[in-house]
């Protein structure tokens, strides 16, 4: 971000010291405040705004255009905690996320752990690796939604070929939700797979030549000196994939649009429903913020719960 | 306590160029061994190869009597200090300490008994429940010592531990590792490209460059009878002064000084050598002495040192460097007479670099034992 070049004078730390120069007193905070000035203007416009804005329309009914045209107060969170629908939507995200973080972040260190070994040929798996993070939400639901189809599908093509029973993968309700969770694992795989691994490279060297020395095996040293050496990464990443998975969205629009019987109607997805296509964009809001306060709740946790186990060099 | 030995160990990473070659020395049981040279000559390659860290790719290595050139570095049974000390950072003091214990599965209370004893012995007693972040360079490497000696190994490794340490704890740190290593017994091999460590600490020093064993000796041997210029110059600080010189009429012909008379026969039938001469043994040519060995030269610096002075002058093309002792109250531009003699100079072969003769004169500063 370019400051404007700010005139300055030179002037001796004595001549500062000058008590009823207010304005020069405080330049020191006017140059910082227009350095700040572009990210306040951008955070202001697209984040804080609409977050005011959210939080107030959650209060009113709308019209079709989402303009506000009866103060309701509290009633649409009284509406949305009684709707079925909402929970159902609420349990969905909740199953999603405890699928999605743990699983997806063990698969990219399990990844990490293996592309750190010094192998010939390693660095094109690490490309392997880290190549889907390239790729957009669009185009890997639509590759995914390829391989769930139930006829042509490779995975049910691969079944049939042992005489398994075919599975419906995105349309009985209890398989949609672990399908579309693979896929989100599969895609954010890269992007944390990256991390670990830059993690575990600025791990040093001599920890663990020392610890051969000393005869400590593979396990041990994964346990006594990687895994603590990583906590910082893996809080980071742990953090970063929760509160991604709170707001997955495109998959779930590309592969179920939250059937079959709302079983993937992830929170965001039942948002965009009930803003775009019911119109109701006051009940909307209101999920918004509770979707908003969910985050903020987990991640206050992580963060007090977690940071413990965290060691910061 | 067991003696390591190197049979023409040889290490060429991944290419021909070979970073070392040839080493053959045996390190004997309870020995504070050196290895020194200057920065990139393959020390630490050395250290590593003998700690399992890098293969060897040609030679033998043996540790007590075993060839260990496939030994797993845990299997080795040796300890190591590395110059950055590696220590844990999420671990405490106590933690790194009993590292390896815990690895071996020590006792617990076992462990705790040999933390407290060699806290104690190094002094960091004060700190056993800190993290490493939270002490000072000093108490790091007191920790990676206390690490390497708590495993009671017999052959203790360290890699460059003082380099990071200003210069007054280095000396500090320098007799408090002799000592340690002198109580325990153990066989230390200590990788320095400080001279005046080598110079302090080793039992034998190793003279090392571009991965070739320059000389294998005594610390005063290899001072006194230096095997050829390059250790002639790296041993001594300040450095021996090489020149080129040539023989003619028994006498040895050196750029910008007078011609020396030749008092033996150890340069028979030489014509080209090189000449080399201790900065403490040029001498100051005082009035009686004949004009024909007074030397007058122009000083460009001076260093006085409290009780010595180190004087650099101009000398034919170079530049020397003379050491006395006691304040010299010269300055710079002065022109002064200096005597070199027959006695005082080490001679080189040109084509082979064999030291032919070392000087007489260093006899002179020698005290025996039973002088005292
Ligand atoms: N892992 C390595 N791969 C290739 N060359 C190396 C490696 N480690 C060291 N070398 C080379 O080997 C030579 C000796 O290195 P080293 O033993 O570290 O020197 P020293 O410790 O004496 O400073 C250097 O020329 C260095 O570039
Ligand atoms: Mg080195």
């Amino acid at each position: 971000m370019n400051g404007q070049p700010v005139p300055q004078k030179t002037t001796t730390p004595m001549a500062n010291v000058n008590p009823s120069g207010f304005w020069k007193r405080s330049k020191n905070f006017r140059v910082a405040m227009l350095y700040l000035f572009p990210s306040f203007l951008l955070f202001s416009v697209f984040v804080f705004y609409p977050m005011m804005k959210t939080v107030y329309l959650s209060f009113f009914l709308t019209d079709y255009e989402g303009f506000p045209s009866l103060f309701v107060g509290l009633e649409n969170y009284a509406y949305i905690f009684q709707s079925e629908s909402f929970r159902k939507s609420i349990i969905a995200t909740f199953i999603f996320v405890l699928i999605t973080v743990p699983f997806g972040v063990l698969l990219a260190l399990f990844l990490a752990l293996l592309a750190n070994e010094k192998l010939k040929g390693i660095g094109f798996f690490r490309t392997i690796f880290a190549s889907n993070m390239g790729m957009s939400v669009a185009a890997s639901s639509v590759i995914w939604l390829f391989l769930f189809h139930p006829s042509i599908g490779a995975f049910n093509q691969f079944l049939a070929t042992f005489h398994l029973p075919q599975v419906e993968w995105l349309l009985d309700p209890s398989w949609a939700i672990i399908s579309v969770s693979i896929t989100t694992i599969w895609m954010n795989t890269g992007f944390a797979f990256l991390i670990i691994l830059g993690g575990l490279q600025n791990i040093d060297e001599y920890l663990y030549e020392n610890a051969n020395i000393e005869g400590a095996g593979y396990w041990y040293q994964l346990k006594r000196i990687t895994l603590p050496m990583l906590s910082p990464t893996m809080f980071f990443i742990i953090t970063v994939s929760l509160i991604n998975a709170f707001q997955t969205f495109g998959q779930v629009d590309i592969l179920t649009q939250g059937g079959p019987a709302e079983s993937t109607n992830l929170i965001v997805y039942s948002i965009y429903r009930e803003a775009f296509i019911n119109y109701q964009f006051g009940p909307a809001s209101a999920q918004s913020v509770v979707l908003f306060l969910c985050i903020l709740v987990v991640t206050i946790l992580q963060f007090k719960f977690g940071e413990k186990k965290v060691h910061y060099q | 306590m067991k003696k390591v030995e190197l049979r023409n160990v040889c290490k060429s990473y991944d290419g021909p160029p070979q970073v070392v070659t040839n080493v053959n020395v045996t390190i004997n049981p309870g020995e504070f061994f050196i290895l020194v040279g200057p920065s990139g000559c393959g020390k630490s390659t050395i250290l590593r190869m003998i700690a399992g860290l890098e293969s060897i790719t040609g030679g033998q290595l043996l540790i007590g009597d075993q060839v260990a050139n496939s030994l797993m570095p845990s299997e080795r049974n040796l300890s190591m200090v590395f110059q950055n000390y590696a220590l844990y950072p999420h671990l405490t003091v106590k933690d790194n300490i009993v590292f390896g214990l815990h690895v071996k599965k020590v006792p617990k209370e076992e462990r705790k008994r040999r933390c407290e004893e060699v806290a104690a012995m190094l002094g960091l007693s004060d700190y056993l429940n800190r993290k490493p972040r939270h002490l000072s360079g000093g108490q790091r490497q007191r920790v990676a010592l206390a690490r390497a000696i708590v495993n009671e190994s017999p052959v203790c490794l360290m890699d460059e531990p003082l380099s990071n340490l200003d210069a007054k704890l280095r000396a500090h740190m320098r007799a408090e590792i002799r000592q340690i290593q002198r109580k325990l017994g153990i066989t230390m091999i200590y990788v320095t490209h400080d001279q005046m460590e080598a110079m302090t600490m080793g039992d034998r020093i190793m003279v090392l460059n571009k991965g070739e064993v320059q000389q294998v000796g005594h610390p005063l041997d290899i001072y006194n009878h230096p095997a050829n210029p390059f250790v002639a110059t790296f041993i001594g600080s300040p450095p021996m002064n090489v020149v080129d010189a040539t023989v003619a009429h028994n006498q040895i012909h050196i750029e910008g000084i007078k011609p020396i008379d030749i008092m033996d026969s150890q340069l028979a039938n030489k014509e080209i050598i090189q000449v080399g001469i201790r900065p403490e043994h040029i001498s100051f040519a005082s009035k009686e002495i004949e004009d024909k060995r007074r030397n007058i030269v122009e000083v460009v610096n001076v260093e006085v040192l409290g009780n010595e002075t180190v004087i650099a002058f101009k000398l034919g093309a170079g530049e020397w460097m003379a050491k006395w002792s006691g304040q010299w109250r010269v300055q710079i531009g002065d022109r002064i007479p200096l005597e070199i003699s027959y006695d005082a100079i080490s001679v080189f072969d040109k084509e082979s670099n064999e030291l032919i003769k070392s000087p007489k004169v260093s006899d002179l500063h020698v005290f025996e034992h039973e002088v005292i």
